[in-house]
């Protein structure tokens, strides 16, 4: 009996979770004590789970028994560990957050009560994705939580959530539609669908029909995961949900595209046949996306487009087939899941602070508010890669790996990823200035949450004027909220409703897990490095599925292997 | 071995008109289009189980090759109940769509035509500007509150073009702040750190 034997329980806790506060719908207390409490208990368990792989071993669970090519499995390696220990705590600090604000403004409306369960399904949903060691059961991941995010895309039912959920869930429809069918081909194909045999199997079909499958699960993954052509839905649907969702969905449903698509390069599809497309792919989505960055004035948008930029860094590592680059991509999706979160959490803030999202309109805010700039910029510097921090450290693992390839092409990426970071950094200055450093009178029609000095009372007949619909990604209900505060008259109450301390708290603790990434580098490279061993190896993965004696065929039938 | 042709132009047939129809501009087609994708994808599924045997309930007088590979099947159910979500889903979307805006098709991002019309002068960024705008020039006025710093009233182009545009106007100079011009000795005043002669209003300025 393993530790890691409890491994479904990352998933059957959070769907407990979410079947309690269903229940619990009308008492709005227990059902915040429900949902924080189980995520806790799945984040220690996940914790568990990570030591317990940490020096290596890969432990399979037959759920309920069935023996392996037959049954489902579930597979804890050090990649799927860390991964889940990364998006539960990711997942828990947006929790509080969501928590936070949800107090803060007041849950009565029928929407927001649904957050909880929701909200816990998505997670058991990332969770089982990452766990799946069965092909079927991750496209069953895929939609627990594709379809837990489309009801959190489109809560509240607004217009522009609307028009951006319509977006999500045609375009999230289709790559599983396209993902169903590679599974029903690679079914035919093969005669199975777990990945352990199919990675046996797979290596005996003939060249044509191994690239299709290939291709046909890498574009089904791709589109989840934002890779360049497949990329446009993210920055047009992603904004317009509430913060804490958009912060979710940016760390966590892109991330487990890439996980998906680890998988297939290592286990499934070994070898470097399809890596040309993929580093060209790579190059395209960095800069691309990092372009499309720069020309957005509103920061949601702003941020969303470097969220798919820097999937190009992860599908750089990955194309590269090699120890190094992939020890680095794994490393970089730990780093990326945190920061991005944080910093949509932070924008989150900003936005109940300042009064909208749009650089135009705010201004001030350092002085204002200098712990939300702080806030601001220490993941700003991470995500643009500035030297202490992890950002810097995952892309110089990168960059050190497309110098050992070698290859022009690999030179082109590593020059891009430099190109990508600079302009990252560009942006994130953008904002600073604007946002922070201008007086706020030097803001296009300032909100008049902005105008009103700290020690000030917010002038009632003010807010009274700012048409509720104006933040189409406001959070769900501030203005009747903010009002209320302003009769009230005394500024800490004004402040308390602006920035309540467990939204502040929760995003400090991110920020935070965030500089605890770049301080324990060294042991989690130490990781990533095994993790990223072990999956070109394939041999850990396959046996503890398949049992000890299961011969491996080498990794790559055609050309030489990963260099 | 033998396949169901008739299945499979079928499920050809479906593809066909779900692909058409996902790219209408209609939601009620899109989501005839998805739902017709599925079912494509579901005979897919089916196809791949093989030719059609006895159903699989163990007996111990069939031979093993005899029975049908009922694992498609399974996927199929699953994949069944999972476009029947989806379904349920969209049509609620679309009756709120219809709601809202009255009309059954895919709005237009109203931010994305925004970005897509603003010109590259970006006049934050890419203003020239007229004055310096860092604290130090501000500050460099003649006791008789006179502009002695070296800024005539010809030199930079258009002064309001920039968010922040000092200018000399009869003899005093002013600076401009969003809409608002005010003496540049009271702005001068205001940017000294730790200034207290100045009470700054709520949209900044001295009174």
């Amino acid at each position: 009996m393993n530790i890691a034997s409890l491994a479904p329980l990352a998933v059957v806790l959070p769907i407990l979770g979410a079947a309690l506060t269903f229940m619990l719908i009308r008492h709005s207390r227990a059902q915040r004590a429900v949902s924080i409490g189980l995520l806790s208990l799945t984040l220690l368990l996940e914790c568990f789970l990570l030591a317990a792989v940490w020096d290596g071993g890969t432990v399979a669970v037959s759920i309920g028994g069935w023996i392996p090519p037959w049954g489902i499995v579930m597979v804890v390696d050090q990649f799927s560990s860390l991964m889940l220990v990364v998006s539960s705590a990711v997942s828990l600090a947006v929790l509080v957050y969501a928590t936070g604000q949800g107090m803060a403004d007041g849950d009565k409306d029928a929407p927001v009560s649904i957050f909880h369960p929701t909200y816990l399904i998505l997670v058991a949903g990332v969770s089982n994705a990452f766990l799946s060691g069965d092909l079927f059961n991750l496209y069953v991941g895929f939609e627990i939580l594709l379809t837990a995010s489309y009801v959190l895309m489109t809560l509240g039912g607004t217009g522009p959530r609307i028009r951006a959920g319509v977006t999500y869930v045609v375009v999230s429809v289709v790559s599983s539609v396209l993902f169903l069918i590679a599974i029903a081909m690679v079914y035919g194909a093969t005669g199975t669908v777990n990945m352990a045999d199919l990675a046996i199997k797979l290596g005996d079909l003939d060249q044509g029909t191994r690239t299709l499958l290939h291709v046909m699960l890498l574009v089904a993954f791709g589109i989840k995961a934002a890779v360049f052509p497949l990329s446009f839905w993210l920055p047009d649907s992603y904004p317009t949900a509430p913060a804490p969702v958009t912060a979710v969905f940016a760390g966590l449903l892109t991330k487990v595209g890439v996980y998906a698509m680890v998988r297939t390069e290592t286990l499934l599809f070994p070898g470097d046949s399809l890596n040309t497309p993929l580093m060209i792919a790579a190059l395209l989505t960095m800069v691309v996306g990092i372009l499309g960055a720069l020309a957005q004035s509103d920061i949601k948008r702003l941020l969303s487009f470097t969220l798919v930029s820097h999937i190009g860094y992860m599908v750089f590592g990955l194309a590269m087939s090699s120890v190094v680059g992939l020890s680095a991509a794994v490393f970089y999706v730990a780093h990326h899941i945190t920061i991005q979160t944080s910093l949509f959490l932070v924008t989150g803030l900003i936005e109940r602070r300042g009064g909208s999202s749009s650089v135009d309109r705010l201004g001030g805010l350092a002085k204002i508010s200098p712990l939300l700039a702080l806030l601001f910029f220490i993941p700003g510097m991470n995500l643009a890669g500035i030297p202490p921090f992890s950002g810097f450290l995952g892309k110089v693992g990168l960059l050190q790996a497309g110098v050992e390839l070698g290859t022009p092409l690999a030179y082109a990426l590593v020059i891009g990823g430099v190109v990508t970071s600079l302009l990252t950094l560009l942006a994130v200055a953008r904002v600073w200035n604007r946002a922070f450093w201008r007086r706020p009178t030097d803001a296009e029609h300032p909100d008049p949450v902005l105008l009103a000095a700290p020690g000030q009372q917010v002038e009632e007949e003010a807010l009274e004027q700012e048409p509720v619909a104006a933040g189409s990604g406001r959070p769900l209900l501030p203005v009747p909220e903010l009002s209320r505060a302003g009769t009230g008259g005394s500024s800490t109450l004004v402040r308390s409703t602006l920035m309540p301390r467990s939204m502040v708290g929760s995003t400090a603790g991110l920020v935070v897990l965030g500089m605890a990434l770049t301080v324990f580098a060294g042991p989690l490279f130490g990781l990533s490095d095994r993790a990223a061993a072990d999956m070109l190896d394939r041999a850990p993965y396959i046996q503890a599925v398949l049992g000890g004696d299961t011969t491996v065929p080498p990794a790559a039938a055609p050309a030489g292997g990963g260099q | 071995m033998s396949i169901n042709l008739a299945l499979l132009l079928v499920m050809g047939a479906l593809y066909a008109c779900g692909i058409y129809l996902i790219l209408e501009r209609s939601l009620t087609r899109v989501l005839l289009g998805l739902m017709l994708l599925a079912n494509a994808t579901n005979l897919l599924i089916l196809a791949t189980g093989g030719y059609a045997g006895l159903a699989p309930l163990f007996s111990k007088d069939t031979a093993a090759g005899d029975y049908n590979d009922p694992l498609p099947q399974a996927l199929i159910l699953t994949s069944i109940v999972i476009s029947f979500a989806v379904t349920a889903f969209m049509l609620g979307i679309i009756y709120r769509t219809w709601v809202l805006a009255r009309q059954d098709e895919i709005q237009d991002d109203v931010e994305d035509l925004r970005v897509a019309e603003t010109p590259s002068f970006d006049a934050e960024d890419d203003a020239e500007i007229p004055a310096e705008t860092s604290e130090f020039p501000l500050t460099m006025l003649g006791s008789d509150g006179q502009d002695i710093s070296d800024q005539g009233p010809d030199t930079g182009a258009r002064p309001t073009d920039g968010p922040e545009a000092a200018r000399t106007r009869g003899g005093t100079a002013t600076v401009v702040a969003g809409d608002r011009e005010l003496p540049a000795e009271h702005a001068a005043q205001e940017e000294k750190p730790g200034s207290r002669t100045i009470n700054p209003g709520p949209e900044g300025g001295g009174q």
